[in-house]
């Protein structure tokens, strides 16, 4: 071996070989998400610019005149109702799902999937179906008052349906599996000998459920949460059933707007509301607990 | 919840470290049974722990230790028996009114706390003043040498860091009784070296009661006082890890301890014979059945040069074959045809050895002779 005097010195072996490479493996990773991309962009990201536009663009030019409609006190009145409704689901859904998940989580594989089985039979019935199913059970002759005054319980059949009651039991039904299957998900993967380790430092088992498992399933009743609250700001048919015309929530109003009035503008700008709504919720929920963190997968 | 909440602890340097060993409980064990369907995980175990014993329950996997230890800790119902820690039946009381510290195999450590966290939780559930808790936590990272590392989540640690937390939170809370269930079978094998000796450290630091499960028998022989051998759900032997390995009681504890051979033995009025040839005893013989087996070891045999000494025995076989292993070299050797048995001696660079076929006699003291019945085991 000779030993040479290099004035400039020798470029690392292969490197621009291997960066082209590398560039090449970025843009095969990228043409492959290229059809999702256009899908959402085209399905999703192009009409709600459209349905902005329509909400901001009428006959007469530029407008703000949708919006200004919606201060008036009925639209007040629907949005309340809307938020108290999917709250109301919401919180019912916590206190019934919770425990349910729990109990599937801790069951052997045969006896949980047998109760998973049952949450999630209504899943494959029509939506449609299953409304007018409630609308038989509580109506003023339906089976349950018939059997409350049968076993002379109550003199007068109650009110079950065609108001808020009705429409919050069908709406918890309906969204009860939305909640379950991502809580069960993360319960399922909760180490139960953390639940040992903390009965073994000293806490009792109801300290232990609070302070250890139910934090460790956070992320999965955030994800529970999001969902119920999301679909139940937007749902229409549940209510619309259920209700009786009582109950008038946002997505009904929007219906109206277009079928009663044919008024494009003003249901725009209802989309609109509720959209940016639901996005400042999400976006609130998330700074909260930090669930979107989990939903995205961490 | 006991006196937790007035002692400055275990976990202090100083006058405070004396606590922890007055208040080590001796454990008492009395005919504990414990079935699963047909399965006998415990089969009517009796054993007695002294107050500050480093215990080690040793056994292949489905023997019963885990089991015992879990009995201990009160995560499983045994069918009938008595633990007594101290004079106080446990049986009865609930996990979390025990006070013993564990160490889980897998650590179990709280994933949505940090370090800190971890260590302040048992001291947080037993009430203790925020600024207390501070102190011991800080104390505690230092006993374990993480000083500074409170603030880290539990998957920023390393796996002996891990264990290290799972150690110091385990005896933060001051308990009376350490369990620890292979707490370094996750380990590789260098960490694992390191982490028996700084167990055994803390252990002969804070003179904490400690029961220790593994199945690694080289890991029982370095860290235990006392070593229960466990096969069956029935305890073979309980004694200090020498006598354990030079006077096994059982055919299943010589196997599972060291390296062993086997060599059928006559027994005729009270005299041992092996092939004929007359042997002595290191100790009574245990029965007077005439089918015994002699115990050997490779390490305590050594390939003779001349006549047995008077603490000798000796007997003769051929040489098979020689494997140098660097620090040491084992010879193959047959004896009376069918039985092969394994000598090791140590390497010395003048040694001449014999020819593989050649004859050669193998000498060991009296006092390393174990004769056991055959009890049908293997």
């Amino acid at each position: 071996m000779t030993i040479t005097e290099h004035t400039t010195p020798e470029p690392p072996m292969n490197k621009r070989a291997l960066e082209k490479q590398a560039r090449a493996q970025q843009r095969n990773e990228l043409s492959l998400s290229l059809p999702a991309f256009i899908l959402v962009g085209s399905l999703v990201l192009v009409p709600i610019g459209w349905l902005f536009w329509l909400s901001i663009y009428g006959s007469d030019g530029f407008t703000a005149e949708n919006y200004v409609r919606l201060l008036h006190p009925s639209y007040k009145k629907t949005l309340i109702t809307t938020f108290e409704l999917a709250f109301l689901v919401t919180g019912l859904c916590i206190l019934l799902g919770y425990p349910l998940a729990y109990l599937a989580s801790q069951l052997k594989p045969r006896m949980a999937s047998l109760v998973l089985l049952c949450v999630l039979f209504p899943f494959w019935t029509s939506l449609l179906v299953r409304t007018y199913a409630w609308l038989v059970l509580l109506q003023r002759r339906g089976v349950i008052n018939t059997w409350l005054m049968d076993m002379g319980l109550i003199d007068a059949p109650l009110k079950l349906v065609h108001n808020f009651t009705g429409t919050t039991i069908g709406m918890v039904h309906i969204m009860l599996p939305f909640f379950i299957l991502p809580l069960y998900a993360s319960m399922k993967t909760v180490d139960l000998s953390l639940m040992k380790a903390a009965s073994n430092l000293g806490a009792s088992p109801v300290k232990a459920f609070w302070q250890v498992y139910v934090p460790l399933t956070l992320s999965g009743l955030g994800a529970g949460v999001i969902l119920v609250f999301v679909l139940s700001l937007g749902f229409y048919v549940t209510p619309a059933l259920l209700g009786g015309g009582r109950v008038m929530m946002w997505a009904m109003q929007i219906e109206r707007s277009m079928a009663v009035y044919a008024d494009w503008g003003a249901a725009s700008a209802l989309g609109v509301v509720l959209l940016v709504m639901t996005l400042g919720i999400l976006w609130a929920f998330a700074r909260l607990t930090g669930a979107l963190s989990s939903v995205e997968g961490k | 919840m006991h006196d937790v909440n007035k002692t400055s602890g275990p976990v202090s340097a100083g006058p405070g470290e004396a606590s922890g060993r007055d208040r080590a409980l001796p454990i008492s064990v009395k005919s504990l049974t414990k079935t699963y369907g047909a399965f006998n995980a415990l089969n009517n175990v009796t054993l007695d722990i002294r107050s500050g014993e480093f215990m080690t329950l040793l056994g292949p996997s489905g023997s019963g230790k885990t089991t015992l230890l879990m009995v201990l800790a009160g995560f499983v119902r045994p069918d009938s028996g008595s633990v007594l820690f101290g004079d106080e039946e446990v049986l009865l009381l609930p996990p979390h009114k025990r006070d013993i510290g564990m160490v889980f195999q897998n650590y179990a450590l709280f994933p949505h706390m940090t370090v800190a966290e971890n260590l302040a939780y048992p001291l947080k559930l037993r009430s203790i003043a925020k600024t207390e808790i501070r102190d011991r936590v800080n104390r505690a990272l230092d006993l374990v040498q993480l000083g500074g590392l409170g603030d880290r989540g539990i998957d920023a640690l390393s796996g002996g860091q891990t264990q290290r937390v799972a150690l110091a939170r385990a005896v933060i809370f001051e308990p009376r009784i350490l369990l620890m269930d292979e707490p370094l079978s996750a380990l590789d094998k260098n960490l694992r070296e390191q982490m028996q000796f700084e167990v055994r450290a803390l252990h002969d630091r804070l003179g904490i009661t400690t029961v220790y499960v593994t199945h690694d028998q080289r890991e029982a022989l370095t860290m235990s006082d006392r070593i229960a051998v466990i096969n069956d759900g029935q305890i073979q032997q309980v004694d200090p890890p020498q006598r354990l390995y030079e006077r096994p009681k059982t055919f299943f504890v010589a196997s599972f301890i060291g390296e062993t051979y086997r060599l059928p033995v006559d027994i005729a009025n009270g005299i041992a014979s092996l092939f004929g040839q007359p042997i002595k005893a290191g100790g009574p013989l245990e029965s007077t059945n005439p089918q015994q087996a002699l115990i050997l070891r490779p390490e305590m045999l050594h390939i003779a040069e001349g006549n047995p000494g008077p603490d000798e025995n000796q007997m003769t076989g051929t040489l098979r074959q020689t494997v140098f292993q660097g620090d040491s070299i084992v010879s193959y050797i047959s004896i009376h045809g069918d039985h092969e048995i394994a000598v090791r001696s140590q390497h010395r660079s003048n040694q001449t050895l014999p020819e593989p076929g050649s004859q050669v006699r193998l000498s060991w003291l009296i006092q390393d002779t174990v004769i056991l019945p055959e009890d049908g085991q293997t």
